[in-house]
């Protein structure tokens, strides 16, 4: 009972701060509904009992995609009131499109049924004696094993593509480059000369040590 | 109050969905928010995957919403730093603009 009530809290927070996120005048409160958004779906999956997944999107969810949305948004100096032109103009037609949409997918959910032999073709049964992330790390680190070290890779790829887009050359602050550090030799640095009493400072060339007069 | 099962968590799917594409249709203009509508839409599809993981007591369904978690990961990482590209190229980040890109 308690279950079913936290459900539709979960739920309605949930819609509603969808709408909020493709509503909202300012973006940095779009990406803050998002958060909102995430965490209350992340509280849906522990009530369907994948507490893993649940944790996994709020890490990974809430912790960086968020994060890195919010960073974009602040650091880009974008005028937000400009990307609303055409808010009202292009309403109408989502609206139309979303409502065919909607009465599609409700249909498909008011009328569809499991497959009588749906159970006999499971391919990893729940195992009754594991925790859901035993159960999750049993299957992934050995079925999965192919596909779960090709995500890894295509995070890989992701993670190097970000930043040779975003990398940028910067020759704005002198930088230590240890190869010239090392390199410099006693004598193009240092001269020792010997000075006359009464001869006064004279301007002396760091190459041969002469006098330049 | 109907107990809830896997209806329930399709029809939040459903809306979740429509939700995001109108969102698409809503924000013409500014690619943000159009990729946090994209990812509102694979959140829909991770609760599907995981209502019917929980409703068959199947365990593939939440390997599934795993992989499909990171590969929107991977996607927002990916589309942000193109937007931010974008931007410090041009100064503005209007999708109407992007056509120019076309070579």
């Amino acid at each position: 009972m308690i279950a079913d009530i936290a459900f539709y809290v979960f739920a309605a927070i949930l819609l509603i701060s969808a709408c909020m996120v493709i509503t909202a005048r300012n973006s940095v409160h779009s990406v803050l509904f998002l958060i909102l958004a995430f965490i209350n779906a992340a509280a849906l999956f522990v009530l369907a009992g994948a507490e893993f997944l649940a944790m996994v999107l709020v890490i990974v969810y809430v912790g960086a995609v968020a994060v890195l949305f919010l960073f974009v948004v602040m650091m880009l100096d974008v005028d937000f009131a400009a990307l609303r032109e055409g808010f009202q103009r292009y309403a109408p037609l989502g609206l139309t499109i979303g409502f065919i949409l909607m009465v599609e997918v409700g249909l498909t959910v008011i009328d569809w049924s499991v497959a009588s032999g749906a159970h006999f073709v499971r391919l990893a049964p729940m195992p009754a004696h594991l925790s859901n992330t035993a159960a999750l790390g049993d299957l992934i680190y050995t079925h999965y094993m192919f596909a779960f070290e090709l995500v890894a890779l295509l995070l890989l790829i992701a993670m190097v593509g970000a930043i040779v887009l975003t990398h940028t050359d910067r020759r704005g602050p002198r930088r230590q480059n240890i190869e010239t550090q090392h390199e410099r030799r006693i004598d193009e640095t240092l001269t020792m000369v010997t000075i006359e009493f009464g001869s006064g400072a004279k301007r002396i060339s760091a190459q041969s040590g002469k006098e330049i007069g | 109050m109907v107990t809830v099962g896997l209806a329930h968590y399709l029809v939040v799917a459903a809306l979740l969905l429509v939700i995001g594409i109108f969102g698409i249709f809503l924000n013409r203009k500014n690619v943000i928010v159009i990729m946090m509508s994209i990812e509102l839409i694979l959140l829909a599809a991770n609760i599907n995957f995981i209502a019917f993981s929980a409703a068959l007591h199947d365990m593939v369904g939440q390997v599934f919403a795993m992989f499909v978690l990171s590969v929107a990961a991977a996607e927002a990482a990916i589309g942000l730093a193109i937007v931010v590209v974008y931007f410090r190229n041009r100064g503005s980040i209007e999708v109407d603009d992007v056509t120019l890109m076309k070579g």
